[in-house]
């Protein structure tokens, strides 16, 4: 078992109550060894103080509902950890991708391949 | 990161000291991820004053409300103006190594106080029921200045109680209809806990469990007598009472003097941990050098038995 596990933070945004997406992916990412710290349906203050007391080397929002919520946790987390790497999945229309993605997150849409998002885990917490 | 480990976490140390949550949390993470930082950490902390948080160790079976039951006991920890730290294990995968670690789902709405600091971690092939730096951790977050720490274990099984050995007040999480009075003897949680909750106490079978788990506590001799309290965690009944008699035990262990007597047993348990996690690198040592893999192919082709080839292995050790 690998002494440098990686951390990653999986919170949902806004009140869309849909789980099974963002517990496959978790799955997934547990599958590949990675500690996954679920916290469930979030407001931007929960992200971010999870962001911080569990130290994760990058966070996966799962995005429901108003983008302008997750564009909130985004620049919280930015302002409060800037160096902490964020990916998105989620029901996130093309135009909102874009605006994440001017961010500096990384978005997976549905339809995404695991194995994408899991290579993707790799490469931005520096596992790969 | 690995280099001049020793300056990296002085530093955090101090800043940790003052209160900066990042690099508690950078600290607990390098406990986990660096194998020489234990060490580092525990020499540093050794000239502080010594642990004086409390610990209040959450146990019981997975399902019966242990996250539920802290997610509703934090406020009321609070109140006081205590400075309240979590701490929750979940299992890691055998298989992959990975975790999924959902305590804190059942942990929301408190990041407005920055009275509360709330650590997942995973048990990484532990089998105690906590991660194999626990114990270091606690005292990161009383140096960090959390007074109060609610540690929650993996779900207990029969073996799962090293909680005991770090924590000033064991709470034992049971649900009604959970086995008969046989089992609660049986498990040994019976010995460990100094105060049983009956969560769920809405569902059928409380008074069942009551009577049973009156019936095996009867027979303890215990200085102070344990309290059972019935708790519905999601609706918050019984949720204040719990936290008084949490804090009636912890004062009566303390006058008692029995607080000062866990955290030394504390240290021997923690000594003896420490001796057989050496003896177990060197066992894996010797099995994997050319005499064990000699003796274990031997074994495998029925040349020497196991009690020669015992003998044959201890005798290298």
């Amino acid at each position: 078992m690998s002494q440098a596990q990686k951390r990653i933070l999986m919170a949902k945004t806004g009140l869309d109550g849909h789980w099974r997406g963002p517990t496959i992916v978790a799955r997934a990412l547990r599958d590949a060894g990675f500690e996954v710290i679920m916290i469930g349906m979030a407001n931007t203050d929960d992200i971010v103080s999870a962001a911080v007391d569990e130290d994760v080397d990058l966070v996966g929002l799962n995005i429901g509902g108003h983008i302008d919520v997750a564009k909130r946790a985004i620049a919280l987390v930015q302002a409060t950890r800037p160096e902490l790497p964020i990916f998105a999945g989620g029901t996130i229309p093309p135009h909102a991708a874009k605006d994440l993605e001017a961010l500096g997150v990384e978005v997976y849409p549905p339809g995404s391949q695991l194995s994408d998002i899991v290579d993707a885990a790799e490469r931005l917490t520096g596992r790969k | 990161m690995t280099e001049d480990l020793p300056a990296q976490i002085s530093a955090l140390l101090a800043r940790c000291g003052e209160g900066d949550r990042l690099a508690l949390a950078r600290l607990l993470s390098l406990l986990e991820r660096e194998p020489a930082a234990e060490g580092f950490i525990r020499t540093q902390l050794d000239s502080t004053p010594a642990n004086s948080a409390f610990v209040i160790g959450f146990t019981g079976a997975p399902g019966a409300g242990k996250s539920s039951l802290i997610n509703a006991l934090l406020p009321e920890a609070c109140q006081s103006g205590a400075k309240v730290a979590v701490l929750a294990v979940d299992p890691s995968s055998p298989v992959s190594g990975g975790a999924l670690l959902g305590d804190r789902v059942r942990m929301q709405g408190h990041s407005q106080g920055a009275n509360v600091f709330i650590r997942s971690m995973a048990s990484r092939g532990e089998n105690g029921g906590l991660t194999r730096t626990t114990e270091t951790a606690l005292r990161l977050l009383a140096h960090g200045g959390w007074d109060q720490i609610l540690v929650e274990t993996l779900g207990i099984g029969q073996v799962e109680l090293d909680i005991v050995n770090l924590a000033t007040t064991v709470v034992v999480v049971l649900t009604p209809g959970w086995g008969d009075s046989f089992q609660a003897n049986k498990a040994g949680l019976t010995e460990v806990g100094d105060v049983f909750v009956i969560n769920k106490a809405d569902k059928e079978g409380l008074n069942q469990t009551r009577v049973d788990l009156q019936d095996s506590l009867s027979l303890l001799t215990s200085t102070i007598a344990p309290v059972i309290a019935e708790t519905v965690a999601t609706t918050g009944q019984g949720i204040a009472e719990l936290w008084q008699t949490i804090c009636s035990h912890t004062s009566a262990m303390t006058d008692a003097g029995l607080i000062g007597q866990r955290r030394s047993l504390r240290q021997s348990k923690l000594m003896e941990k420490s001796l057989l996690r050496h003896l177990e690198s060197q066992l894996k040592e010797l099995l994997a050098s050319e005499t064990g893999k000699s003796v274990l192919s031997d074994i495998a082709r029925g040349k020497i038995s196991l009690e020669e080839a015992y003998r044959k292995l201890v005798a290298k050790l």
